[in-house]
Protein backbone atom coordinates (compact mmCIF):
# COMPACT_ATOMS: atom_id res chain seq x y z
CA UNK A 1 0.00 0.00 0.00
CA UNK A 2 1.48 3.30 -1.02
CA UNK A 3 1.43 6.11 1.48
CA UNK A 4 -1.05 8.91 0.96
CA UNK A 5 -0.84 12.62 1.66
CA UNK A 6 -3.13 14.56 3.96
CA UNK A 7 -3.61 18.26 3.39
CA UNK A 8 -4.68 20.62 6.14
CA UNK A 9 -5.10 24.31 6.70
CA UNK A 10 -4.71 25.42 10.31
CA UNK A 11 -6.33 28.78 10.91
CA UNK A 12 -5.42 30.58 14.14
CA UNK A 13 -7.59 33.61 14.85
CA UNK A 14 -9.13 35.59 17.70
CA UNK A 15 -12.11 37.23 16.16
CA UNK A 16 -14.69 37.42 13.50
CA UNK A 17 -13.98 38.10 9.90
CA UNK A 18 -15.21 41.48 8.75
CA UNK A 19 -14.25 41.69 5.13
CA UNK A 20 -14.94 39.70 1.99
CA UNK A 21 -16.76 36.44 1.39
CA UNK A 22 -18.05 34.04 4.04
CA UNK A 23 -15.08 32.02 5.33
CA UNK A 24 -17.30 28.95 5.89
CA UNK A 25 -18.16 28.88 2.18
CA UNK A 26 -14.48 29.08 1.23
CA UNK A 27 -13.79 26.37 3.75
CA UNK A 28 -16.34 24.08 2.09
CA UNK A 29 -14.61 24.78 -1.19
CA UNK A 30 -11.25 23.79 0.31
CA UNK A 31 -12.72 20.51 1.45
CA UNK A 32 -13.88 19.83 -2.09
CA UNK A 33 -10.26 20.24 -3.09
CA UNK A 34 -9.14 17.61 -0.62
CA UNK A 35 -7.96 20.06 2.02
CA UNK A 36 -9.45 19.97 5.50
CA UNK A 37 -9.69 23.20 7.46
CA UNK A 38 -9.02 23.29 11.21
CA UNK A 39 -9.68 26.39 13.23
CA UNK A 40 -8.41 27.48 16.63
CA UNK A 41 -9.98 30.49 18.29
CA UNK A 42 -7.66 32.10 20.82
CA UNK A 43 -9.03 33.86 23.90
CA UNK A 44 -7.13 36.39 26.01
CA UNK A 45 -6.17 34.97 29.38
CA UNK A 46 -8.44 37.49 31.12
CA UNK A 47 -11.41 36.87 28.82
CA UNK A 48 -14.04 35.11 30.89
CA UNK A 49 -16.78 34.88 28.32
CA UNK A 50 -16.66 33.59 24.83
CA UNK A 51 -17.00 36.57 22.50
CA UNK A 52 -19.62 36.29 19.82
CA UNK A 53 -17.16 36.60 16.97
CA UNK A 54 -15.71 33.24 17.81
CA UNK A 55 -18.88 31.40 16.85
CA UNK A 56 -17.76 31.27 13.25
CA UNK A 57 -14.76 29.21 14.34
CA UNK A 58 -16.92 26.11 14.58
CA UNK A 59 -18.78 26.90 11.36
CA UNK A 60 -15.58 27.26 9.35
CA UNK A 61 -14.16 23.99 10.67
CA UNK A 62 -17.30 21.93 10.21
CA UNK A 63 -17.74 23.24 6.67
CA UNK A 64 -14.11 22.36 6.00
CA UNK A 65 -14.28 18.84 7.37
CA UNK A 66 -11.90 19.77 10.15
CA UNK A 67 -11.76 20.20 13.90
CA UNK A 68 -12.24 23.38 15.93
CA UNK A 69 -11.35 24.46 19.44
CA UNK A 70 -11.61 27.70 21.37
CA UNK A 71 -8.86 28.03 23.96
CA UNK A 72 -6.91 30.41 26.13
CA UNK A 73 -3.51 31.37 24.74
CA UNK A 74 -1.89 29.38 27.54
CA UNK A 75 -3.31 26.08 26.27
CA UNK A 76 -2.45 26.78 22.64
CA UNK A 77 0.51 24.41 22.24
CA UNK A 78 -1.31 21.34 23.38
CA UNK A 79 -4.42 22.29 21.41
CA UNK A 80 -2.62 22.88 18.13
CA UNK A 81 -1.10 19.42 18.09
CA UNK A 82 -4.31 17.78 19.32
CA UNK A 83 -6.46 19.44 16.68
CA UNK A 84 -4.02 18.45 13.94
CA UNK A 85 -3.90 14.85 15.07
CA UNK A 86 -7.66 14.61 15.53
CA UNK A 87 -8.29 16.03 12.09
CA UNK A 88 -5.93 13.46 10.60
CA UNK A 89 -7.78 10.64 12.32
CA UNK A 90 -11.11 12.07 11.23
CA UNK A 91 -10.03 12.28 7.60
CA UNK A 92 -8.46 8.84 7.61
CA UNK A 93 -11.51 7.35 9.21
CA UNK A 94 -13.55 8.81 6.39
CA UNK A 95 -11.24 7.09 3.93
CA UNK A 96 -11.44 3.79 5.76
CA UNK A 97 -15.23 4.05 6.04
CA UNK A 98 -15.37 4.51 2.31
CA UNK A 99 -13.33 1.35 1.83
CA UNK A 100 -15.65 -0.45 4.21
CA UNK A 101 -18.65 0.67 2.22
CA UNK A 102 -17.12 -0.83 -0.88
CA UNK A 103 -16.64 -4.13 0.93
CA UNK A 104 -19.75 -4.26 3.09
CA UNK A 105 -22.17 -2.34 0.93
CA UNK A 106 -23.47 1.19 1.14
CA UNK A 107 -24.34 3.04 4.34
CA UNK A 108 -21.95 0.97 6.40
CA UNK A 109 -19.38 2.62 8.59
CA UNK A 110 -17.20 1.52 11.47
CA UNK A 111 -20.00 2.17 13.97
CA UNK A 112 -22.20 -0.37 12.22
CA UNK A 113 -19.70 -3.09 12.98
CA UNK A 114 -19.96 -4.92 16.30
CA UNK A 115 -17.43 -3.56 18.84
CA UNK A 116 -15.29 -6.69 18.50
CA UNK A 117 -14.62 -6.01 14.82
CA UNK A 118 -13.84 -2.32 15.21
CA UNK A 119 -10.44 -2.87 16.75
CA UNK A 120 -8.85 -4.03 13.53
CA UNK A 121 -10.35 -1.19 11.54
CA UNK A 122 -9.03 1.30 14.07
CA UNK A 123 -5.59 -0.23 13.86
CA UNK A 124 -5.60 0.46 10.13
CA UNK A 125 -6.61 4.08 10.80
CA UNK A 126 -3.82 4.43 13.36
CA UNK A 127 -1.25 2.90 11.04
CA UNK A 128 -2.24 5.36 8.34
CA UNK A 129 -2.07 8.25 10.81
CA UNK A 130 1.46 7.28 11.73
CA UNK A 131 2.80 6.77 8.23
CA UNK A 132 0.87 9.18 6.00
CA UNK A 133 2.55 12.27 4.68
CA UNK A 134 1.13 15.50 5.96
CA UNK A 135 1.03 19.01 4.53
CA UNK A 136 -0.01 21.69 7.00
CA UNK A 137 -0.49 25.27 5.95
CA UNK A 138 -0.69 27.54 8.98
CA UNK A 139 -2.70 30.71 8.48
CA UNK A 140 -2.29 33.20 11.32
CA UNK A 141 -4.52 36.17 11.94
CA UNK A 142 -2.22 39.10 12.71
CA UNK A 143 -4.82 41.80 13.16
CA UNK A 144 -4.03 44.25 15.98
CA UNK A 145 -5.76 42.31 18.76
CA UNK A 146 -3.58 39.26 18.10
CA UNK A 147 -0.29 41.08 18.73
CA UNK A 148 0.20 40.00 22.34
CA UNK A 149 -0.62 36.39 21.44
CA UNK A 150 1.91 36.00 18.66
CA UNK A 151 4.82 34.83 20.85
CA UNK A 152 2.55 32.04 22.10
CA UNK A 153 1.51 31.18 18.56
CA UNK A 154 5.18 30.92 17.58
CA UNK A 155 5.89 28.61 20.51
CA UNK A 156 2.92 26.40 19.76
CA UNK A 157 4.00 25.99 16.12
CA UNK A 158 7.48 24.91 17.18
CA UNK A 159 5.80 22.47 19.50
CA UNK A 160 3.57 21.19 16.68
CA UNK A 161 6.60 20.36 14.61
CA UNK A 162 8.04 18.45 17.58
CA UNK A 163 4.85 16.36 17.82
CA UNK A 164 4.43 15.67 14.14
CA UNK A 165 8.07 14.96 13.43
CA UNK A 166 7.87 12.12 15.94
CA UNK A 167 5.73 10.32 13.34
CA UNK A 168 7.12 7.99 10.72
CA UNK A 169 5.48 9.83 7.82
CA UNK A 170 6.87 13.00 6.28
CA UNK A 171 5.63 16.48 7.13
CA UNK A 172 5.83 19.79 5.36
CA UNK A 173 4.69 23.06 6.82
CA UNK A 174 4.22 26.56 5.51
CA UNK A 175 3.14 29.71 7.31
CA UNK A 176 1.05 32.59 6.04
CA UNK A 177 -0.32 35.61 7.88
CA UNK A 178 -3.23 37.87 7.08
CA UNK A 179 -4.05 40.62 6.36
CA UNK A 180 -1.08 41.26 4.06
CA UNK A 181 -0.04 44.72 2.93
CA UNK A 182 -1.13 44.51 -0.71
CA UNK A 183 -2.51 41.00 -0.96
CA UNK A 184 -4.84 39.17 1.36
CA UNK A 185 -2.09 36.99 2.78
CA UNK A 186 1.63 37.27 3.36
CA UNK A 187 4.01 34.34 3.04
CA UNK A 188 6.13 34.00 6.16
CA UNK A 189 7.66 30.62 5.44
CA UNK A 190 7.40 28.49 2.30
CA UNK A 191 7.04 24.70 2.43
CA UNK A 192 9.57 23.32 4.88
CA UNK A 193 9.90 20.04 6.78
CA UNK A 194 10.67 21.73 10.09
CA UNK A 195 9.15 24.46 12.23
CA UNK A 196 11.62 24.25 15.07
CA UNK A 197 13.49 27.40 14.12
CA UNK A 198 10.89 29.92 13.10
CA UNK A 199 11.95 32.68 15.48
CA UNK A 200 13.83 34.50 12.73
CA UNK A 201 10.96 34.41 10.27
CA UNK A 202 8.08 35.06 12.62
CA UNK A 203 6.81 38.59 12.10
CA UNK A 204 7.04 41.31 14.66
CA UNK A 205 3.58 42.35 13.60
CA UNK A 206 1.63 43.97 10.86
CA UNK A 207 -1.32 45.45 12.59
CA UNK A 208 -4.53 46.30 10.86
CA UNK A 209 -8.15 46.67 11.76
CA UNK A 210 -9.55 44.37 9.12
CA UNK A 211 -9.87 40.61 9.30
CA UNK A 212 -10.48 39.28 5.78
CA UNK A 213 -10.65 35.63 6.83
CA UNK A 214 -12.62 34.46 3.79
CA UNK A 215 -10.37 35.98 1.10
CA UNK A 216 -7.26 34.86 3.01
CA UNK A 217 -8.53 31.29 3.15
CA UNK A 218 -9.28 31.33 -0.56
CA UNK A 219 -5.79 32.57 -1.32
CA UNK A 220 -3.99 29.79 0.56
CA UNK A 221 -5.93 27.00 -1.12
CA UNK A 222 -3.70 27.66 -4.14
CA UNK A 223 -0.53 27.35 -2.07
CA UNK A 224 -0.53 23.59 -1.71
CA UNK A 225 2.22 21.68 -3.49
CA UNK A 226 -0.03 19.17 -5.07
CA UNK A 227 -2.88 21.52 -5.96
CA UNK A 228 -1.52 23.05 -9.11
CA UNK A 229 -4.80 24.15 -10.64
CA UNK A 230 -5.18 27.90 -10.61
CA UNK A 231 -8.34 28.25 -12.63
CA UNK A 232 -11.45 26.16 -12.29
CA UNK A 233 -12.07 23.48 -9.72
CA UNK A 234 -11.65 19.76 -10.05
CA UNK A 235 -14.42 17.25 -9.83
CA UNK A 236 -16.36 17.42 -6.60
CA UNK A 237 -16.11 13.78 -5.61
CA UNK A 238 -12.33 13.86 -5.46
CA UNK A 239 -11.03 11.93 -2.47
CA UNK A 240 -9.84 14.07 0.40
CA UNK A 241 -7.03 11.62 0.88
CA UNK A 242 -4.78 11.25 -2.12
CA UNK A 243 -4.40 7.53 -2.13
CA UNK A 244 -2.90 5.30 -4.70
CA UNK A 245 -2.21 1.62 -5.17
CA UNK A 246 -4.14 0.07 -2.35
CA UNK B 1 -25.79 20.14 17.99
CA UNK B 2 -22.55 18.79 19.39
CA UNK B 3 -22.52 20.51 22.80
CA UNK B 4 -26.01 19.30 23.73
CA UNK B 5 -25.36 15.66 22.82
CA UNK B 6 -22.06 15.76 24.64
CA UNK B 7 -23.53 17.26 27.81
CA UNK B 8 -25.85 14.26 28.09
CA UNK B 9 -22.98 11.92 28.85
CA UNK B 10 -21.02 14.45 30.91
CA UNK B 11 -23.95 14.65 33.34
CA UNK B 12 -25.45 11.21 33.68
CA UNK B 13 -27.67 11.19 36.78
CA UNK B 14 -27.25 8.51 39.43
CA UNK B 15 -29.67 5.73 38.67
CA UNK B 16 -29.51 6.16 34.90
CA UNK B 17 -29.56 2.78 33.21
CA UNK B 18 -27.26 2.17 30.31
CA UNK B 19 -28.08 -0.83 28.21
CA UNK B 20 -25.66 -2.05 25.58
CA UNK B 21 -26.96 -2.37 22.04
CA UNK B 22 -24.91 -5.42 21.13
CA UNK B 23 -24.46 -7.44 24.31
CA UNK B 24 -27.58 -6.28 26.17
CA UNK B 25 -25.90 -5.84 29.57
CA UNK B 26 -27.40 -3.13 31.78
CA UNK B 27 -25.32 -0.77 33.90
CA UNK B 28 -26.75 1.52 36.55
CA UNK B 29 -24.84 4.76 37.05
CA UNK B 30 -23.76 5.39 40.66
CA UNK B 31 -21.56 8.48 40.37
CA UNK B 32 -19.02 10.20 38.20
CA UNK B 33 -15.41 9.24 38.81
CA UNK B 34 -13.70 11.64 36.45
CA UNK B 35 -13.20 12.78 32.93
CA UNK B 36 -10.39 12.31 30.47
CA UNK B 37 -9.44 13.70 27.09
CA UNK B 38 -11.93 11.60 25.21
CA UNK B 39 -14.78 10.83 27.59
CA UNK B 40 -16.25 10.46 31.05
CA UNK B 41 -15.69 7.73 33.59
CA UNK B 42 -18.53 6.62 35.88
CA UNK B 43 -18.88 4.21 38.72
CA UNK B 44 -21.69 1.81 37.82
CA UNK B 45 -23.42 -1.29 39.12
CA UNK B 46 -23.83 -4.45 37.11
CA UNK B 47 -25.18 -7.61 38.78
CA UNK B 48 -24.55 -6.01 42.19
CA UNK B 49 -20.89 -5.48 41.38
CA UNK B 50 -19.11 -2.17 41.03
CA UNK B 51 -17.50 -1.48 37.67
CA UNK B 52 -15.95 1.55 35.99
CA UNK B 53 -17.61 2.64 32.76
CA UNK B 54 -15.96 4.98 30.27
CA UNK B 55 -18.31 6.56 27.76
CA UNK B 56 -17.59 8.88 24.84
CA UNK B 57 -19.15 10.37 21.73
CA UNK B 58 -15.98 9.43 19.86
CA UNK B 59 -16.31 5.72 19.04
CA UNK B 60 -12.89 5.61 17.36
CA UNK B 61 -11.13 6.75 20.53
CA UNK B 62 -12.99 4.20 22.61
CA UNK B 63 -11.94 1.51 20.15
CA UNK B 64 -8.31 2.61 20.36
CA UNK B 65 -8.32 2.37 24.15
CA UNK B 66 -10.04 -1.00 24.03
CA UNK B 67 -7.28 -2.24 21.72
CA UNK B 68 -4.70 -1.25 24.32
CA UNK B 69 -6.59 -2.88 27.18
CA UNK B 70 -6.88 -6.06 25.14
CA UNK B 71 -3.16 -6.00 24.45
CA UNK B 72 -2.54 -5.63 28.20
CA UNK B 73 -4.69 -8.64 28.85
CA UNK B 74 -2.35 -10.72 26.74
CA UNK B 75 0.71 -9.92 28.87
CA UNK B 76 1.51 -13.11 30.71
CA UNK B 77 1.87 -13.27 34.46
CA UNK B 78 1.39 -9.66 35.51
CA UNK B 79 -1.78 -7.70 35.18
CA UNK B 80 -1.09 -4.32 33.63
CA UNK B 81 -3.89 -1.82 34.04
CA UNK B 82 -7.53 -2.60 34.78
CA UNK B 83 -9.08 -5.65 33.16
CA UNK B 84 -11.60 -5.12 30.39
CA UNK B 85 -15.11 -6.48 30.99
CA UNK B 86 -17.33 -5.28 28.15
CA UNK B 87 -17.44 -3.03 25.07
CA UNK B 88 -20.70 -1.77 23.64
CA UNK B 89 -22.79 1.10 22.27
CA UNK B 90 -25.55 2.99 24.05
CA UNK B 91 -28.35 4.42 21.94
CA UNK B 92 -30.57 6.55 24.20
CA UNK B 93 -32.33 8.15 21.23
CA UNK B 94 -32.63 6.92 17.72
CA UNK B 95 -30.25 9.55 16.37
CA UNK B 96 -27.56 9.43 19.04
CA UNK B 97 -25.14 6.69 19.75
CA UNK B 98 -22.34 6.61 22.29
CA UNK B 99 -19.59 4.07 22.68
CA UNK B 100 -18.49 2.78 26.05
CA UNK B 101 -16.32 0.17 27.64
CA UNK B 102 -16.48 -1.37 31.07
CA UNK B 103 -13.51 -2.25 33.21
CA UNK B 104 -12.78 -3.46 36.69
CA UNK B 105 -13.30 -0.74 39.33
CA UNK B 106 -10.19 -0.06 41.33
CA UNK B 107 -10.76 1.49 44.71
CA UNK B 108 -7.90 3.56 46.02
CA UNK B 109 -6.35 6.94 46.65
CA UNK B 110 -4.67 9.48 44.45
CA UNK B 111 -0.89 9.29 44.73
CA UNK B 112 -0.46 12.64 46.48
CA UNK B 113 -3.32 12.02 48.92
CA UNK B 114 -1.88 8.65 49.80
CA UNK B 115 1.59 10.11 50.43
CA UNK B 116 0.11 12.88 52.57
CA UNK B 117 -1.62 10.35 54.82
CA UNK B 118 0.95 7.57 54.91
CA UNK B 119 4.17 9.56 54.73
CA UNK B 120 6.66 10.41 52.00
CA UNK B 121 8.75 7.30 52.69
CA UNK B 122 6.23 5.43 50.53
CA UNK B 123 7.20 7.37 47.42
CA UNK B 124 10.30 5.31 46.65
CA UNK B 125 8.48 2.00 47.12
CA UNK B 126 5.57 3.03 44.91
CA UNK B 127 7.94 4.21 42.19
CA UNK B 128 9.69 0.85 42.28
CA UNK B 129 6.33 -0.81 41.72
CA UNK B 130 5.60 1.56 38.86
CA UNK B 131 8.99 0.89 37.26
CA UNK B 132 8.35 -2.84 37.54
CA UNK B 133 5.10 -2.50 35.60
CA UNK B 134 6.71 -0.19 33.06
CA UNK B 135 9.45 -2.74 32.53
CA UNK B 136 6.84 -5.35 31.59
CA UNK B 137 5.05 -2.88 29.35
CA UNK B 138 8.23 -1.81 27.56
CA UNK B 139 9.27 -5.38 26.97
CA UNK B 140 5.90 -5.96 25.31
CA UNK B 141 6.72 -3.15 22.90
CA UNK B 142 4.57 -0.39 24.42
CA UNK B 143 5.15 2.95 26.09
CA UNK B 144 2.62 4.31 28.61
CA UNK B 145 2.84 7.86 27.23
CA UNK B 146 0.58 10.03 29.35
CA UNK B 147 2.09 9.16 32.72
CA UNK B 148 0.88 11.58 35.42
CA UNK B 149 -0.63 11.39 38.92
CA UNK B 150 -4.16 11.73 37.54
CA UNK B 151 -3.68 8.45 35.69
CA UNK B 152 -2.39 6.59 38.73
CA UNK B 153 -4.10 5.19 41.79
CA UNK B 154 -2.84 3.54 44.97
CA UNK B 155 -4.95 0.54 45.88
CA UNK B 156 -4.98 -0.67 49.48
CA UNK B 157 -3.81 -3.63 51.51
CA UNK B 158 -1.12 -3.93 50.54
CA UNK B 159 -0.53 -0.51 48.98
CA UNK B 160 0.08 -0.94 45.26
CA UNK B 161 0.43 1.71 42.60
CA UNK B 162 -1.68 0.95 39.52
CA UNK B 163 -2.48 2.88 36.38
CA UNK B 164 -6.08 3.59 35.55
CA UNK B 165 -6.12 5.41 32.20
CA UNK B 166 -4.37 3.88 29.23
CA UNK B 167 -5.38 6.51 26.66
CA UNK B 168 -1.80 7.53 25.90
CA UNK B 169 -0.32 4.07 25.51
CA UNK B 170 1.64 3.97 22.26
CA UNK B 171 3.63 1.35 20.38
CA UNK B 172 7.39 1.90 20.67
CA UNK B 173 8.75 3.83 17.72
CA UNK B 174 5.56 5.78 17.05
CA UNK B 175 4.58 9.33 17.95
CA UNK B 176 3.26 9.49 21.53
CA UNK B 177 -0.53 9.53 21.30
CA UNK B 178 -1.45 11.66 24.29
CA UNK B 179 0.65 13.61 26.76
CA UNK B 180 0.49 16.33 29.38
CA UNK B 181 2.99 19.16 29.05
CA UNK B 182 4.49 19.10 32.54
CA UNK B 183 5.33 15.40 32.21
CA UNK B 184 6.41 15.55 28.55
CA UNK B 185 10.13 15.64 27.79
CA UNK B 186 9.44 17.45 24.51
CA UNK B 187 7.92 20.38 26.38
CA UNK B 188 11.05 20.64 28.53
CA UNK B 189 13.30 20.51 25.48
CA UNK B 190 14.82 17.24 26.65
CA UNK B 191 13.92 14.92 23.80
CA UNK B 192 11.47 13.98 21.09
CA UNK B 193 7.88 12.76 21.30
CA UNK B 194 8.75 9.46 19.69
CA UNK B 195 7.72 6.66 22.02
CA UNK B 196 10.67 4.94 23.67
CA UNK B 197 11.12 3.62 27.24
CA UNK B 198 13.08 6.74 28.18
CA UNK B 199 9.99 8.82 27.49
CA UNK B 200 8.19 7.10 30.37
CA UNK B 201 11.19 7.31 32.69
CA UNK B 202 11.29 11.08 32.20
CA UNK B 203 7.64 11.19 33.27
CA UNK B 204 8.35 9.00 36.31
CA UNK B 205 10.93 11.59 37.44
CA UNK B 206 8.40 14.38 36.93
CA UNK B 207 5.77 12.46 38.91
CA UNK B 208 8.25 12.26 41.79
CA UNK B 209 9.05 15.97 41.52
CA UNK B 210 5.41 17.06 41.49
CA UNK B 211 4.84 15.32 44.83
CA UNK B 212 6.83 18.17 46.37
CA UNK B 213 5.52 20.79 43.92
CA UNK B 214 1.82 19.92 43.62
CA UNK B 215 1.14 23.33 42.06
CA UNK B 216 3.74 22.44 39.39
CA UNK B 217 5.92 25.24 37.98
CA UNK B 218 6.86 27.06 34.79
CA UNK B 219 9.82 25.90 32.75
CA UNK B 220 11.39 29.37 32.52
CA UNK B 221 14.19 30.41 30.18
CA UNK B 222 16.42 27.47 31.02
CA UNK B 223 14.22 24.40 31.55
CA UNK B 224 17.02 22.03 32.57
CA UNK B 225 18.38 24.48 35.14
CA UNK B 226 14.88 25.05 36.50
CA UNK B 227 14.44 21.31 37.03
CA UNK B 228 17.82 20.86 38.73
CA UNK B 229 17.15 23.83 40.99
CA UNK B 230 13.73 22.54 42.01
CA UNK B 231 15.23 19.16 42.89
CA UNK B 232 18.00 20.47 45.15
CA UNK B 233 15.60 22.92 46.84
CA UNK B 234 13.70 20.02 48.42
CA UNK B 235 15.78 17.87 50.81
CA UNK B 236 13.46 14.91 50.26
CA UNK B 237 13.99 15.13 46.48
CA UNK B 238 17.67 15.91 46.74
CA UNK B 239 18.12 12.43 48.13
CA UNK B 240 17.05 11.13 44.70
CA UNK B 241 18.94 13.84 42.78
CA UNK B 242 21.39 11.66 40.85
CA UNK B 243 18.64 9.24 39.89
CA UNK B 244 16.25 12.03 38.86
CA UNK B 245 18.94 13.75 36.80
CA UNK B 246 19.67 10.56 34.92
CA UNK B 247 16.01 9.93 34.20
CA UNK B 248 15.41 13.51 33.07
CA UNK B 249 18.42 13.52 30.76
CA UNK B 250 17.58 10.13 29.24
CA UNK B 251 20.60 8.32 30.65
CA UNK B 252 18.71 5.23 31.77
CA UNK B 253 18.21 2.73 29.00
CA UNK B 254 15.63 0.66 30.89
CA UNK B 255 13.22 0.87 33.84
CA UNK B 256 15.29 -1.80 35.51
CA UNK B 257 18.30 0.52 35.78
CA UNK B 258 16.24 3.30 37.32
CA UNK B 259 14.60 0.85 39.68
CA UNK B 260 18.02 -0.43 40.80
CA UNK B 261 19.15 3.11 41.61
CA UNK B 262 16.03 3.92 43.62
CA UNK B 263 16.39 0.65 45.52
CA UNK B 264 19.98 1.56 46.35
CA UNK B 265 18.92 4.95 47.72
CA UNK B 266 16.14 3.41 49.81
CA UNK B 267 18.36 0.68 51.23
CA UNK B 268 21.21 3.08 52.00
CA UNK B 269 19.07 4.86 54.58
CA UNK B 270 18.14 1.70 56.41
CA UNK B 271 21.73 0.46 56.65
CA UNK B 272 23.04 3.35 58.70
CA UNK B 273 20.51 4.46 61.29
CA UNK B 274 23.31 4.94 63.84
CA UNK B 275 25.16 7.63 61.92
CA UNK B 276 21.89 9.29 61.15
CA UNK B 277 20.84 9.41 64.81
CA UNK B 278 24.05 11.10 65.96
CA UNK B 279 23.64 13.87 63.44
CA UNK B 280 19.94 14.24 63.38
CA UNK B 281 20.34 18.00 63.63
CA UNK B 282 22.34 18.13 60.43
CA UNK B 283 20.02 17.43 57.53
CA UNK B 284 22.04 18.76 54.64
CA UNK B 285 25.06 16.57 55.07
CA UNK B 286 25.08 13.36 53.08
CA UNK B 287 25.79 10.03 54.69
CA UNK B 288 29.38 9.67 53.52
CA UNK B 289 30.23 13.13 54.67
CA UNK B 290 28.75 12.51 58.06
CA UNK B 291 30.97 9.53 58.81
CA UNK B 292 34.06 10.98 57.10
CA UNK B 293 34.14 14.44 58.61
CA UNK B 294 32.30 13.52 61.76
CA UNK B 295 35.01 11.60 63.62
CA UNK B 296 37.66 14.37 64.05
CA UNK B 297 35.11 16.82 65.44
CA UNK B 298 33.80 14.22 67.81
CA UNK B 299 37.34 13.55 68.97
CA UNK B 300 37.94 17.27 69.56
CA UNK B 301 34.68 17.53 71.44
CA UNK B 302 35.69 14.77 73.85
CA UNK B 303 39.09 16.34 74.32
CA UNK B 304 37.47 19.68 75.14
CA UNK B 305 35.14 18.12 77.66
CA UNK B 306 38.07 16.29 79.25
CA UNK B 307 40.08 19.47 79.52
CA UNK B 308 37.24 21.43 81.10
CA UNK B 309 36.70 18.62 83.62
CA UNK B 310 40.38 18.56 84.51
CA UNK B 311 40.39 22.36 84.95
CA UNK B 312 37.33 22.27 87.19
CA UNK B 313 38.93 19.49 89.21
CA UNK B 314 42.15 21.55 89.59
CA UNK B 315 40.12 24.59 90.72
CA UNK B 316 38.25 22.33 93.14
CA UNK B 317 41.56 21.08 94.53
CA UNK B 318 42.96 24.62 94.84
CA UNK B 319 39.82 25.81 96.62
CA UNK B 320 40.02 22.83 98.96
CA UNK B 321 43.58 23.72 99.93
CA UNK B 322 42.44 26.93 101.56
Amino acid sequence: MKKGTLKQILLITDGCSNQGEDPAAVSALAMQQGISVNVIGVLDDDQSEQPEGLQEVEEIASAGGGVSRIVYAKALSQTVQMVTRQAMTQTLQGVVNKELQEILGSEKSMEDLPPEKRGEVMEVVEDLGETSNLEVLVLVDTSASMSNKLPTVKESLEDLSLSLNARTGNNTFSIYTFPGKKQHVKEVMSWNPDLSNISSVFPKLTSGGITPTGPALREVIYKFNSTPRIEGWGSTDEAIYEESNY
Amino acid sequence: MRPSTKSLITNLKPGTKIKGKWHQHTYQIVKKLGNGAIGEVYLALCNQKYVALKISDMPSSITTEVNVLKAFGKVQGTRLGPSLLDVDDWVPFRSHSYSFYVMEYMRGHELNTFLRHKGPEWLGILMIQLLDDLDHLHREGWVFGDLKPENLIVTNSPPRLRWIDVGGTTKIGRAVKEYTEFYDRGYWGLGSRKADPKYDLFAVAMVMIQVYYPQRFEKGQHPTKTLKYKIIQQPALKKYATCLDKALLGKYTSSKEMKADISKILLARVQSPATKMKHSGDVKRSKQHASGNGSPTRWLESLGIAMVTVMLFVIFLILNMF
